[in-house]
């Protein structure tokens, strides 16, 4: 599915390409980190509250005269490694309990979508600050708490289009030709299910990113990772005094997250021709 | 001479750039006069829609447009008027059915006031007056109650009643030209008798002129005064009905006559031998659709008392029109459908009785073709792949497997590098040859094949059915053909089984069937096929098809 084509359609879409530049600029942002900004982005390097442009911090430096820039560089990697694992948990949560309600449909699918409005009835946000609060804030624990608030509309795409796919007649001939349940979902269906949960999934991403961040706000973040919604959260109370140690990493999330959501549109008009052409 | 009604001149519509040719329809001239009919004939892809949206103004604008010629309605070029102009000749003048009578009607809109609605925009009538011209058109129709039938939902109609709804809106404003899409394709073959029929005398009546549009060469000889045969966006062969389908000139249009199925005259009865290979037995299956945790299910009988006999090397015809269960048979034969009660034996074993694990050897003995080849294989898959996954399932290895798989594809008639490319490649013929080789890959006795040909145009159509019949004796299968067309089942079939509403209503040899029908309704249905009265022209009869794969 990732062909010529893939990339051309893509490329059609401006937008996309733009997020995808911004995204690539944060990929290598976290992954130089270290080298950009040596040491520990908790420690003191300057004086307290000094503004940006100042010497020695570009983003000037919090109330405790820790580097700004640094925490953002180093907080790009909790927030990009949090949305990207807590989304791939979600998915493969989500992906396999919506397989198995499609496929088998009947007392299996009423089972399985019971347990999935369970999760749908609670507020999303509220539960996982629950689910953090019980098993002490750490990097394990906050993306366990997301992948377990964000699956469900993941499970409800995939069962539905696995029972629009099942009862095709390639599906069928499947099972006439002997072949077992787990290789006609595994080879069958699964494959021509991808395009809509890839694009719901780079979505999420974004979504994760910005649960992440509310958690940090309120303190629930992992004490030991610098994070930029523990960055906002920490200088709320200076906010009229020193705007900067909110604003950037404000700025920040505001990237990652419109950049994700253009790349996912662009995977939409890339995978699904079909509902992009009517917009000309 | 007087001006033509509708007169069509060097008429060329453009495809985007990228399509697959670059004119739909490349300079097409025709006329069509008062008080006839005029039969489009050509297969999907011929241009023949085309040309009738092009008067209807209903080309997806801006992507594909008339380039070059005109159409002159009474001596006016359409193409050139103002658009304001141009409506209320649509509708007014000129009306059209459509081919799908499901999705031309809006669901949400009671059938009185969609019929009322071209009332309104051309005519000045007040309400009352339209209300009572829209039971009278739904009476003209032939439709029961057409005061009542007025404020129905669309839902409530059958196919064939919808289509005369179409009808009826098509002629609310008494139009002097009818374009009719393929407007029998999508119904049965009793009710296209009844539609025929009306459109027959409706156009006599008011002496309109009628661009009839179809693939089928029964409904030319039906209905046509005159006949233009399309291919490829031109028009091959013109002229009167009884020339072009007694004496047909054209290759192209001999082609399409000779591969128009029928009855084969000098086959001979399959001679029975041995045990036979599958008996059902009183079988039957009642769907509960819709309910839920609060409502009640509506059940729908599909399978009611079902027997029916296949021996070693026969092929079995299982004819009946859309809901009369013959699906559900063929699929509970092969496992897809678990039927509620009664025996299927295949030598001797109860299939319904086995469970999951019991029944997986049987997979490989009976095997299925199914009827959509677009949908049939895996978009994502290799085609050698497709055809090898069954064996492979069985323990085969993958390596010899591929191998067959290749020999199969040469035996279907498709080249043996078929097997590395993927499905949306290939055409819909090649594609239909390609589930015969995924069936005949897992070396079965018993084939079922549930519509095979009816997604297919009529020239492709042909080759199928003699693939099909040519592996049938190769391999001695035995063969449960599935179809609705009875022409279909007359050239392929030992012995036909005639199925009404979840009953098997007669069953004999073909020729029995075909020449003394015992049944009342296997008359309706042979009265019923289009064109019985015109007999293919005897040096086409066993014409050899052109093209040796589709």
């Amino acid at each position: 599915m990732i062909n010529a084509d893939f990339w051309k359609a893509f490329a059609r879409n401006k937008g996309a390409v733009f997020g995808l530049v911004i995204l690539a600029g944060i990929l290598v942002l976290a992954a130089f980190a270290s080298v950009l900004f040596p040491g520990d982005p908790w420690d003191m390097a300057t004086a307290p509250f000094q503004p940006p442009l100042s010497d020695g911090s570009p983003l000037g430096s919090d109330m405790l005269g820790r580097d700004i820039a640094a925490g953002i560089a180093h907080g790009a990697r909790v927030s990009l490694l949090i949305g990207l694992t807590s989304t791939a948990a979600a998915l493969a949560i989500g992906v396999t309990l919506g397989a198995l309600a499609g496929f088998h449909g009947g007392r299996v699918d009423d089972a399985i979508m019971r347990f999935t409005e369970l999760f749908q009835t609670i507020p999303n946000f509220v539960l996982a600050v629950v689910l953090v609060a019980i098993f002490t804030p750490s990097l394990t624990t906050i993306v366990a708490a997301i992948a377990i608030v964000s699956w469900p509309p993941l499970a409800r795409l995939a069962r539905a289009e696995f029972m629009s796919l099942r009862t095709r007649e390639f599906v069928q001939a499947a099972i006439t030709t002997g072949q077992s349940n787990s290789a006609i979902i595994l080879r069958q269906i699964l494959p021509n299910s991808l395009s809509p949960i890839i694009v719901s999934a780079s979505l999420m991403v974004a979504t994760a990113i910005l649960l992440e961040s509310s958690l940090s706000f309120l303190g629930l973040g992992d004490p030991n990772a610098m994070s930029w919604g523990y960055m906002i959260g920490a200088a709320r109370t200076v906010i009229r005094q020193a705007w900067w140690m909110s604003f950037f990493p404000g700025l920040a999330i505001v990237l990652t997250v419109l950049a994700l959501n253009l790349v996912g549109e662009g995977l939409n008009d890339a995978l699904n021709p079909k509902l992009a052409r009517s917009r000309g | 001479m007087t001006v033509p009604l509708l007169d069509v001149r060097g008429l060329s519509i453009a495809l985007p750039p990228g399509a697959d040719r670059p004119l739909a329809v490349d300079n097409l001239t025709f006329t069509l006069n008062a008080n006839e009919i005029l039969c489009v004939v050509g297969e999907s892809g011929s241009g023949k829609s085309m040309t009738a949206h092009a008067m209807m103004g209903l080309l997806p604008h801006p992507h594909v447009r008339v380039s070059a010629g005109s159409l002159l309605f009474k001596g006016r070029d359409v193409l050139t008027m103002p658009e304001a102009e141009q409506r209320s000749l649509r509708g007014g003048r000129i009306a059209m059915v459509f081919q799908e009578p499901m999705t031309a009607l809006n669901p949400l809109m009671r059938v009185g006031r969609q019929i009322g609605e071209s009332l309104r925009a051309h005519t000045p009538l007040p309400a009352p007056a339209r209300h009572a011209r829209v039971v009278e058109l739904l009476d003209q129709v032939g439709l029961p109650n057409p005061a009542e039938l007025a404020d129905a939902y669309p839902f409530r109609l059958s196919g064939g009643q919808r289509q005369r709804v179409m009808i009826a809106m098509a002629l609310a404003c008494q139009p002097d030209i009818l374009i009719a899409d393929e407007p029998t394709t999508a119904l049965d073959v009793t009710t296209q008798k009844q539609i025929l029929d009306l459109i027959r005398a409706i156009q006599a009546e008011r002496h309109m002129g009628m661009m009839f549009i179809t693939h089928d060469f029964g409904v030319v000889a039906e209905i046509a005064h005159r006949v233009a045969v399309m291919r490829h966006g031109k028009l091959v062969e013109y002229g009167a009905a009884g020339d072009v389908l007694n004496r047909p000139q054209h290759p192209y249009t001999r082609q399409l006559i000779a591969s128009v199925p029928h009855y084969i005259e000098h086959r001979d009865d399959h001679a029975k031998s041995g045990a036979p290979l599958l008996v059902a037995e009183k079988v039957r299956k009642t769907f509960h659709v819709g309910g839920g945790l609060f409502r009640k299910s509506k059940p729908v009988v599909a399978g009611d008392d079902l027997s029916l006999t296949i021996h070693p090397g026969e092929t079995v015809g299982l004819v009946g029109e859309s809901g009369s269960g013959k699906s559900t048979l063929g699929r509970s034969i092969v496992g897809l459908i678990k039927p509620d009660s009664g025996r299927i034996l295949f030598e001797g074993t109860d299939l319904l009785s086995l469970d999951a694990k019991g029944f997986r050897p049987y997979r490989r003995r009976v095997q299925m073709v199914f009827q959509d080849p677009y949908a049939s294989l895996n978009p994502r898959h290799r085609i050698g792949d497709i055809i090898a996954q069954g064996p492979v399932a069985f323990g085969e290895d993958r390596n010899k497997a591929l191998k067959r798989a290749r020999e199969l594809l040469a035996m279907v008639g498709l080249d043996g590098s078929a097997a590395d490319r993927f499905p949306h490649e290939f055409s819909g013929g090649q594609r239909q040859r390609v589930g015969i080789a995924r069936a005949l890959a897992m070396e079965p006795k018993l084939l079922v094949a549930d519509e095979p040909v009816s997604a297919l145009d009529v020239s492709v159509q042909g080759q199928v059915l003699e693939l099909l019949d040519d592996i049938r004796k190769r391999l001695g299968l035995a063969m449960l053909f599935i179809t609705h067309d009875l022409r279909v089942a007359a050239q392929v079939c030992d012995t036909i089984a005639v199925m009404r509403r979840g009953k098997i209503v007669e069953m004999g040899t073909s020729r029995q069937v075909f020449t003394h029908p015992r049944d009342a309704y296997t008359r309706t249905l042979l009265d019923a096929i289009p064109g019985k009265a015109w007999h293919i022209p005897d040096d086409l009869q066993k014409a050899p098809v052109v093209g040796a794969a589709s």
